[in-house]
Parts: structure tokens; C-alpha cells; sequence
């Protein structure tokens, strides 16, 4: 009689467990490189339980810098995962299958994003115990609540969205009941493709709107229509536009650390036209909405420019956010050329990403930084070593799992025609 | 949140009789159970429901001049502009204006409110996440997260005020114009059949001030001496120009202390203002 065990040693073999037709480096190997994400983790478990276990007197956060660097790696890291919902819609929803080849990495990157801002959040608040009173005390007239509702719901629709690709696993299909439920995922993939589209454009505006909201907050504060202020837009915009732009980075790095190719270039360059297009339309917009703030809005509230940029939260960080990190690589993505060489498209792709997390962080802290009240003092903020073990969840935990799928999964469909193995 | 009452409680504090000794800071503490932190030197994170401003005229000795500028909650009514001569509390009560403070809509968990029958901005610290929006949206830094568990010396809880809770950490918390003492006034009026008269609800702060600088009541009524001090000419409120809407007025008969209460555009703007004569 066969006993359950006796299967063990089958399990064991880690490569029965790789994608089928390629190949995965050995297991030392990889073991020892997964000692670079468990360090990680485990600072921010170092982290997570002094803020848990103190507080948050632990961060460098006071009541002028209410939110600090653990809002600003959320809202980046949500912005780049829009990658996710917007290649989803693209594939799926408008019927673009160039993107098939690049689909599975963007829900998972997504879901890495999702995730990880998730589980920051949860020690960001002072009352983690509480947190589902966002929920059953829900304030419909709160930017936050929406955040909250949809961030949740999506991270569950993307879980759902990338759990074809764990089912289509070598050795987890061969159980039947799998197989079938792969199948059938794969076939309604429209509907969470389209719910996910519908939650992520609605939270990627509340987190614009959360800041356009703050009236009385002169950074920030903008205006727009109905409830939404323009803000709600250009976070929606600038978040579809530098998403596809992360999941190729991520690609093409993961191309570069494991000598593999993945997709073809094509499909890189199509992500980067894409982005690229988005961008430009983004700062068009953007730079308009700039303008009517600075010469607008703000003379409306007895302010110019000139109160809003000090040190070390100067006129440069305008610059480089509209100019080196906007208006340059949209303007490099437009080129063909560009797109057709690697490293142009890798960088001016870093750019883009570098241009949005750069509006995120500007809109967060140099929101607080300015004193509003003429008689109050400028404060700059920089985060504790607390702070940042909590900041490198997001890393570590993504990285882990895109390691582990990388190994297991079948993230990339084109590798083993891309590769002889 | 739609402004259909008649009462709004509100403050005018006369700058020109503020000392700056703290009395009323001392008082609030007291009133409302804020404890002592390890460290009150650490001013950005320590719990100061009314805070005592320094402001100086920039001029150098002899022609320097200070004022200081008690600063509780303004309990904005918000999304109305309005000076003292054509307010929001003096609209038709029939049309209805929504209130808008900018802390309170953004609250995800409805942890804090506008009460519409006295325009109290209420705070409920037991409901409170702490995720701090609130604290961002306020440009008048009147809210205060507990950044620490207050190390109450051994004893000490036993002197606290009943009628407040002590908060704990991880929430936030501000000035709420003393609402207890509205409730105990409204509880006596009840009981003895009567109505809530002006000296029956007075907060703690206005009844510290040595100097009689601080003056609470009803905004709108005419027998209430707010309501009269908001008419003058020397009346303004902190940053009016981004329609906030406080109900805690100032007064003060010098234009430099006038002027700071409010950011300015232009020189040529400021000499505007400063020829106009008013600071509203
Ligand atoms: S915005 Fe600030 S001052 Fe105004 S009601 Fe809210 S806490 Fe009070
Ligand atoms: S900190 Fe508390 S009161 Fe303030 S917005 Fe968050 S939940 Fe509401």
C-alpha cells in the first residue's frame, strides 16, 4: 500500500515545480539570494513591532508632518501597481492581445503593490485594532473612505486575477479539480478585469482628491468639478500612464538579473508608447493645472509661488518633477528611436517612474511642510530608521514574491520560445 | 451638515488684553484631562488644546512691539465666506447653507463632526483610527495626535475631571469649546425649566483669563456680548481668505497685529488694506 508520504521525495524535487521549458538556477543559488528579502523583512519586522509596541513615537512624524515617508511609498507604490488594472483593461476589456505576453507580470506587480500598501498602512494608523471603522462608520463624504473600500476590494480582485497563474503552476494543474478551476477563471477573466478597472480609476482618484480636498491647505488645495478636484484626475492620469512603464522596468531588470529573455521587444515597446502617449497628454494638463494654481488659485488666498518653495523644499523639486522627470521622457517615449534601443527605453521609462513618485512625495510632505498661519514656523521632516525598516516592506515582500513566482510560476508565456533551453 | 439653527457659539479674544500669561492654556488642560508628557519641551508633539502664539512687529529695540494670540480650535463653520458684517450666522436661516470645516468631511471614519444645533466641531477620540487627515487638513495646527500614552503619576487619575475622557494614545484630539459644560448647563436648564442663559455656558480658558481678554457666547444673539464685540471695526479672524469660517474672532486696535492674522499678496496689497483700515 502506498502511504502519503511515500509521494514526498517527488514533492521535493524542486524542478518538477519549474515553469514548463525553461530553466531556473539551482536551488543554493536561489536560496541565497532569498536572503536579501528576508533581511529586508526582517527590519521591518524590527520596525513594524516598535511602532506596534510603542507607537508612533517611534517615526519622526510630529502633528506638522501628519502623514511622512510610509504615505509617500503608498502612494508611489499605488501609482506604479496602476499597471495592473490599466494592461488588465487593455487586454481583456478593449482587446488589445499584443499585451497578452506582459499581462501576468503587470497583476503581479500589482498585487505585490496592493499588498504591501496595504500592510503599511495598517501600522501608519494610530489605532490599527480600529481600522475597520472606515468601514462600519464610513464617512461617504471622506476622499479616505473610498481609498479604503477600494484598495481592499481591488487587492482581493487582483488576487483573484493572478490566481490562474499559481493554478497553471506545472505540478499544481495536474490535480484536476485545479486544472478546471484555472479554466473557468480564465474564461470570465473579463469581469475582474473590468471591476478592476472600475475600483483602481475610482481609488487612484481618491488619493489625488484626498489632497485637492484640503482647502485649506494652499499646496495643495486645487480646484475642479462637482466633488472632484482636479487633483482626482491627475492622479488617475499620471498613475495610467506611469504603470506601464514600472511593469516593463520590473521585465526588463528581470531580463537583465537573470540573463533570460522574456517578452520580445515588441511588446516593451508598445508598453512604452503607451506610457508614453499618456504622459504627454498627462502634462499638458498638469502644466495647465500648475499655472492656474500659481497665478489663480493661490493669489486668491493671499499667496504666491515664491511662499510655497523653501529650503530644502525648493523651486527644484518643480523643475525636476514638470521638466526632467515630465516633460523630457514623455517626450523621449514619443520617439520611435528611443523605444527601439533597450537602454533609452529602460531609462527614459525610470524617468517617468521617477516623475510620478516624485509628485506623490511633493504632494505629501511639502503640503505640510508650508506654513499657513503667517505666524508659524517651516519644519522639514526626514523619517526614523523606524520608519524606513517599515518603508522596506514594500521591497522586501515584493521582492519574495516576485522571486518565488519568477521560479514557480508562469509569469511569461514567451520565455521558452525565447529561449533554447 | 445643512446650518438651519440659530445658534452658534462662538469667542472673541481681545489681543490688546492678552498678557500671554498662559492662564488659559493652564485651565484648558485642567478642564479637559491633558496630561503631562516626558518630554514638553518636544512642542510639535506635545498636547496644547489652546496654544499661546508669540508675534512681534520685525521692528528692533526700542520700537519692538509683541502680542500674543491664544489659539483654540476655530470651530470653522467653513464653505461660506464671510466677514463679521455679512456672516454666515446672519443669513437667512431658511436657505440652507452647508457647513464645511475642513477637518471634519475629511474623516474616514466620521471620528469627528459639526454639530449643527451649537456649530461645535466635536472630536470623538474613542472612534478616532488616528490616521491623522484631519491633522493635515487643519492649517490651524488646533489638532493634536497622542503621540504618546500619557505617564500619569501614580495618583494622579483620581483628580481627573469626570466629565472628560482621558484620551489614549494613537488618537487625535482639540478643543471642544468645553462641551461638557454646555451639556451639564443644558441638564439644569432642563430640570429647573428654564433656558441655557449666556453666563450658564462659559468655557474654562474664559474664565482663567486674569485679564478678562477672553469673551464667549451665542454669535448671533443680541443680548450675548460676542455679539457685539464681532462688529468692530478692529474684529478679524485668523487666514480669512481661505473661507474657513472660524467662530473664534480677534480684536485688536494695532494694524501690525491686525495684519498678521492673514497671508498677503503684495505689498501694495498689504498697503491696501492697511489704508482700507480694517483687517478683514
Ligand atoms: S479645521 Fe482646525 S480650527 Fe477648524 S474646526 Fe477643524 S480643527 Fe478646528
Ligand atoms: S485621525 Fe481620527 S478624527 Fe482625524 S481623520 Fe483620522 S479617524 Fe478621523
Amino acid at each position: 500500500m502506498r502511504r502519503w508520504f511515500d509521494d514526498l521525495p517527488k514533492y521535493a524535487d524542486d524542478q518538477s515545480w519549474h515553469p514548463k521549458g525553461v530553466k531556473r538556477c539551482r536551488p543554493e543559488i536561489f536560496l541565497f539570494w532569498l536572503g536579501l528579502p528576508l533581511t529586508l523583512l526582517g527590519y521591518f519586522t524590527v520596525g513594524a513591532v516598535l511602532c506596534l509596541a510603542l507607537g508612533l513615537n517611534q517615526t519622526n512624524m510630529n502633528d506638522y508632518f501628519a502623514f511622512g515617508v510610509w504615505i509617500v511609498v503608498d502612494l508611489a507604490v499605488i501609482a506604479l501597481g496602476a499597471g495592473a488594472f490599466f494592461t488588465s483593461f487593455l487586454n481583456y476589456v478593449v482587446g488589445k492581445t499584443e499585451l497578452k505576453p506582459i499581462v501576468n507580470a503587470a497583476v503581479l506587480i500589482g498585487f505585490i503593490c496592493y499588498v504591501g500598501a496595504i500592510l503599511m498602512l495598517g501600522i501608519d494608523i494610530g489605532q490599527p485594532i480600529r481600522g475597520w471603522f472606515g468601514f462600519w462608520h464610513a464617512n461617504v463624504h471622506s476622499m479616505l473612505t473610498e481609498v479604503m473600500f477600494c484598495i481592499t476590494t481591488y487587492a482581493i480582485v487582483l488576487t483573484i486575477e493572478l490566481l490562474p497563474t499559481v493554478l497553471d503552476n506545472k505540478r499544481i494543474s495536474r490535480v484536476p479539480e485545479f486544472g478546471t478551476m484555472s479554466h473557468n477563471l480564465h474564461t470570465i477573466m473579463i469581469v475582474f478585469a473590468a471591476a478592476g478597472t472600475f475600483l483602481s480609476f475610482f481609488h487612484q482618484g481618491s488619493l489625488g482628491g484626498m489632497f485637492g480636498v484640503l482647502y485649506a491647505r494652499p499646496f495643495a488645495a486645487r480646484g475642479g468639478i462637482g466633488i472632484w478636484p482636479w487633483t482626482f484626475f491627475l492622479f488617475i492620469w499620471s498613475a495610467i500612464a506611469a504603470g506601464p512603464s514600472f511593469t516593463t522596468m520590473i521585465v526588463m531588470l528581470t531580463e537583465k538579473i537573470s540573463g533570460r529573455k522574456l517578452t520580445t521587444h515588441k511588446v516593451k515597446m508598445l508598453m512604452g508608447k503607451i506610457s508614453g502617449s499618456l504622459l504627454v497628454s498627462y502634462m499638458v494638463v498638469k502644466s495647465a493645472d500648475t499655472a492656474w494654481w500659481a497665478w489663480v488659485k493661490l493669489p486668491s488666498m493671499g499667496l504666491t509661488m515664491d511662499d510655497m518653495y523653501h529650503n530644502p523644499y525648493g523651486y527644484w523639486l518643480m523643475w525636476f518633477e514638470l521638466g526632467l522627470f515630465g516633460w523630457l521622457p514623455a517626450l523621449m517615449l514619443l520617439q520611435k528611436k528611443v523605444r527601439e534601443s533597450y537602454g533609452l527605453l529602460f531609462l527614459a521609462m525610470l524617468m517617468t517612474c521617477t516623475g510620478v513618485a516624485l509628485n506623490r512625495f511633493i504632494f505629501t510632505i511639502q503640503s505640510l511642510a508650508l506654513p499657513v498661519l503667517p505666524f508659524e514656523k517651516f519644519y522639514a521632516y526626514l523619517p526614523s530608521w523606524q520608519e524606513w525598516g517599515i518603508a522596506s516592506l514594500v521591497l522586501g515582500f515584493g521582492l519574495l514574491v516576485y522571486m518565488l513566482a519568477y521560479r514557480y510560476l508562469p509569469v511569461f508565456p514567451q520565455e521558452p520560445e525565447l529561449n533554447d533551453d | 451638515m445643512w446650518n438651519k439653527d440659530k445658534i452658534r457659539f462662538g469667542m472673541v479674544i481681545d489681543l490688546d488684553k492678552c498678557t500671554g500669561c498662559g492662564a488659559c492654556s493652564v485651565a484648558c488642560m485642567s478642564e479637559n484631562n491633558i496630561g503631562v508628557l516626558h518630554d514638553e519641551t518636544d512642542k510639535i508633539r506635545s498636547i496644547t488644546w489652546l496654544r499661546v502664539y508669540q508675534i512681534d512687529n520685525g521692528k528692533s529695540f526700542p520700537d519692538t512691539e509683541v502680542a500674543f494670540i491664544p489659539r483654540p480650535c476655530m470651530h470653522c463653520q467653513g464653505g461660506k465666506s464671510g466677514t463679521p458684517g455679512q456672516a454666515f450666522f446672519q443669513e437667512d436661516p431658511l436657505v440652507d447653507a452647508e457647513a464645511h470645516p475642513p477637518c471634519v468631511s475629511v474623516c474616514p471614519a466620521t471620528a469627528t463632526d459639526y454639530d449643527e444645533e451649537t456649530g461645535i466641531v466635536s472630536q470623538i477620540p474613542t472612534r478616532c483610527i488616528g490616521c491623522r487627515y484631519c491633522v493635515a487638513a487643519c492649517p490651524y495646527h488646533a489638532r493634536y495626535f497622542n503621540w504618546y500614552d500619557v505617564p500619569w503619576p501614580k495618583g494622579t487619575p483620581r483628580a481627573l475631571s469626570p466629565f472628560v475622557s482621558p484620551r489614549m494614545r494613537g488618537v487625535v484630539e482639540k478643543c471642544t469649546f468645553c462641551y461638557q459644560r454646555y451639556q451639564r448647563a443644558r441638564n439644569k436648564a432642563l430640570v429647573d425649566g428654564s433656558e441655557v442663559g449666556e453666563m450658564d455656558y462659559q468655557t474654562a480658558c474664559t474664565e482663567a483669563c486674569p485679564s478678562g481678554a477672553i469673551t464667549f457666547g451665542q454669535l448671533q444673539n443680541p443680548e450675548h456680548k460676542v455679539h457685539k464685540l464681532i462688529s468692530s471695526e478692529h474684529t478679524f479672524r485668523l487666514l480669512e481668505s481661505l473661507h474657513t469660517d472660524p467662530k473664534v474672532y480677534y480684536m485688536s486696535k494695532r494694524e501690525w497685529v491686525r495684519k498678521m492674522a492673514d497671508n498677503y499678496v503684495t505689498r501694495h496689497k498689504k498697503l491696501a488694506k492697511a489704508a482700507a483700515g480694517g483687517g478683514h
